[in-house]
């Protein structure tokens, strides 16, 4: 690995995401948009949006950063750009780190414009330190994108990488706790979703809002760091330096 | 010939792709510091063999050395230049943009990048994107990113479909003047006209090299008076 190699990744792929200033825009405004549309939709409950509004902070970079990672490899690999640098001398962590900084980088501004809206003008409130909800978004962004970066390995297409949102994503974000709490799922769904990734971000997430800042909140951030660096491993054996 | 004048030497190369047998079995060297012509029609399997002496094909059996290595090992990278027939490169960032992110990955210095540029003769585009530009200027992209390195191998799959008639006799001059460098050029190419501007040739056909020579060579050896029916009398006798 090198340095000198990874920075540059990093900052040849923010570059390509300036010129994008549309996928810029929505990225960095949906979520503060949804967090006020839910705002309204809980109009008459409150305690509903003050529960689930502070862990959706969080929770919005790794939706994102999944699909945009999971898009932006996909590419590389039609365009054959991933061909020419696995040919060239670019180790495969070059390439995955590059990409996780680009988006850790997005996931900060992303999860501060979220977290300035959310606690700042929409009235919720976090018992713990709001840095942590941010630190945390960043970390689930990072998370986000490793598991992207290797599903993306088993999309042919645009079309079917972003199924893989509804299909990956979506039943991650209905057991991870936040609509139900898992002890009150069936048993086999909590069992389930103690396998997903994002059920120890919501956790996490969930215990820093609620300044419960003890040891599970330390074994959730490890399990999050141990998902992303299984994800980066799996997604480097699907970069190729020969194919057929 | 000792292996010491030769840029890559390939013995009995099979490969297979999507269960159809490409390259049944490749006999071939190549020597360096000239530009050697790969020709033959569509589907001959001219790209398979580059890809196998770039090291990026998944073969089933043979030998290929490149420079003294087993190709496609880590040493080559640095050696060894690849343009592929469509171009690799960032649609979304401008020229000069793409050329900088793989001058650092090349570790070159950026006095590269303006030589790369003015090699392909696209000094009035740095700053547009990619992907505004036409077909035959992305493919010069493509080939400047491939200069950067100063590669002692440099392998280009159809480098000048689609371009202009002046600029494509300003290439092939390039192409000499890199040779002239030291460095080694293998072109492909299925326009026999082409053939003409290269020191060596290797007709491929359904996978198989039909005849390896200069073109004066092959021409004197058919008795043909152009390259395009001295690979017809060559196709017919194999």
């Amino acid at each position: 690995m090198s340095a000198r190699v990874t920075l540059a990744t990093a900052g040849r792929v923010l570059r390509q995401l300036r010129r994008d200033r549309r996928t810029l825009a929505l990225v960095l405004l949906v979520p503060p948009l949804l967090l006020t549309l839910l705002k309204y939709v809980f109009y008459g409950q409150e305690e509903t949006f003050k529960r689930v509004g502070p862990p959706l902070v969080g929770i919005f970079p790794f939706v994102t950063m999944f699909l945009v990672s999971s898009i932006a490899m996909l590419r590389e690999r039609t365009a054959g750009t991933l061909e020419r640098l696995m040919s060239l001398p670019l180790a495969k962590l070059d390439l995955l780190v590059g990409y996780g900084l680009a988006f850790a980088l997005i996931a900060a501004l992303q999860g501060t414009l979220a977290a300035a809206v959310g606690f700042g003008l929409l009235g919720l409130d976090s018992a713990g330190p709001i840095w942590l909800v941010v630190v945390l978004a960043v970390a689930n962004a990072v998370l986000g994108m490793a598991l992207g970066l290797f599903l993306s390995a088993f999309a042919r297409t645009e079309f079917q990488a972003v199924q893989f949102m509804p299909a990956f994503v979506l039943p991650q974000f209905l057991l991870a706790g936040l609509l139900v709490p898992r002890d009150e799922m069936a048993r086999v769904l909590e069992l389930v979703s103690g396998v997903m990734p994002m059920t120890y971000a919501y956790d996490a997430l969930a215990r820093a809002t609620a300044d419960d800042l003890g040891r599970r909140l330390a074994l959730d951030a490890l399990v999050i760091a141990g998902f992303t660096v299984l994800a980066l491993v799996l997604g480097a054996t699907t970069l190729r330096r020969r194919t057929p | 010939m000792s292996t010491g004048e030769l840029a890559v030497s390939i013995h009995d190369l099979r490969v297979r792709r999507g269960g159809h047998l490409v390259l049944p079995g490749i006999l071939l060297e190549i020597r360096r510091g000239i530009v050697t012509g790969l020709l033959g029609p569509s589907g001959s399997g001219k790209t398979t063999l580059m890809r196998s002496i770039v090291g990026v094909q998944i073969v089933e059996s043979g030998e290929v050395t490149v420079l003294g290595a087993p190709a496609g090992s880590r040493e080559l990278r640095r050696l060894v230049g690849y343009v592929t027939q469509a171009p690799s490169v960032y649609g979304d960032l401008t020229v000069r943009e793409n050329l900088h992110y793989f001058a650092r990955v090349l570790d070159a210095p950026d006095a590269r990048i303006d030589e790369a540029i003015r090699t392909v003769a696209l000094g009035g585009q740095t700053s547009q994107v990619v992907g505004t530009l036409s077909g035959g200027e992305r493919s010069r992209v493509s080939l400047a990113t491939a200069l950067l390195g100063r590669p002692q191998l440099l392998v280009l799959d159809e480098p000048t479909v689609g371009l202009d008639p002046v600029l494509r006799r300003d290439l092939w001059t390039t192409f000499h003047d890199i040779a002239a460098g030291g460095t080694t050029l293998l072109v492909s190419s299925h326009v026999m006209d082409e053939a003409e501007r290269c020191d060596d040739l290797i007709l491929l056909r359904e996978g198989r090299i039909v005849a390896t020579g200069a073109p004066d060579e092959l021409r004197s050896r058919t008795h043909a008076d152009d390259l395009e029916e001295a690979f017809l009398v060559l196709a017919q006798a194999s």
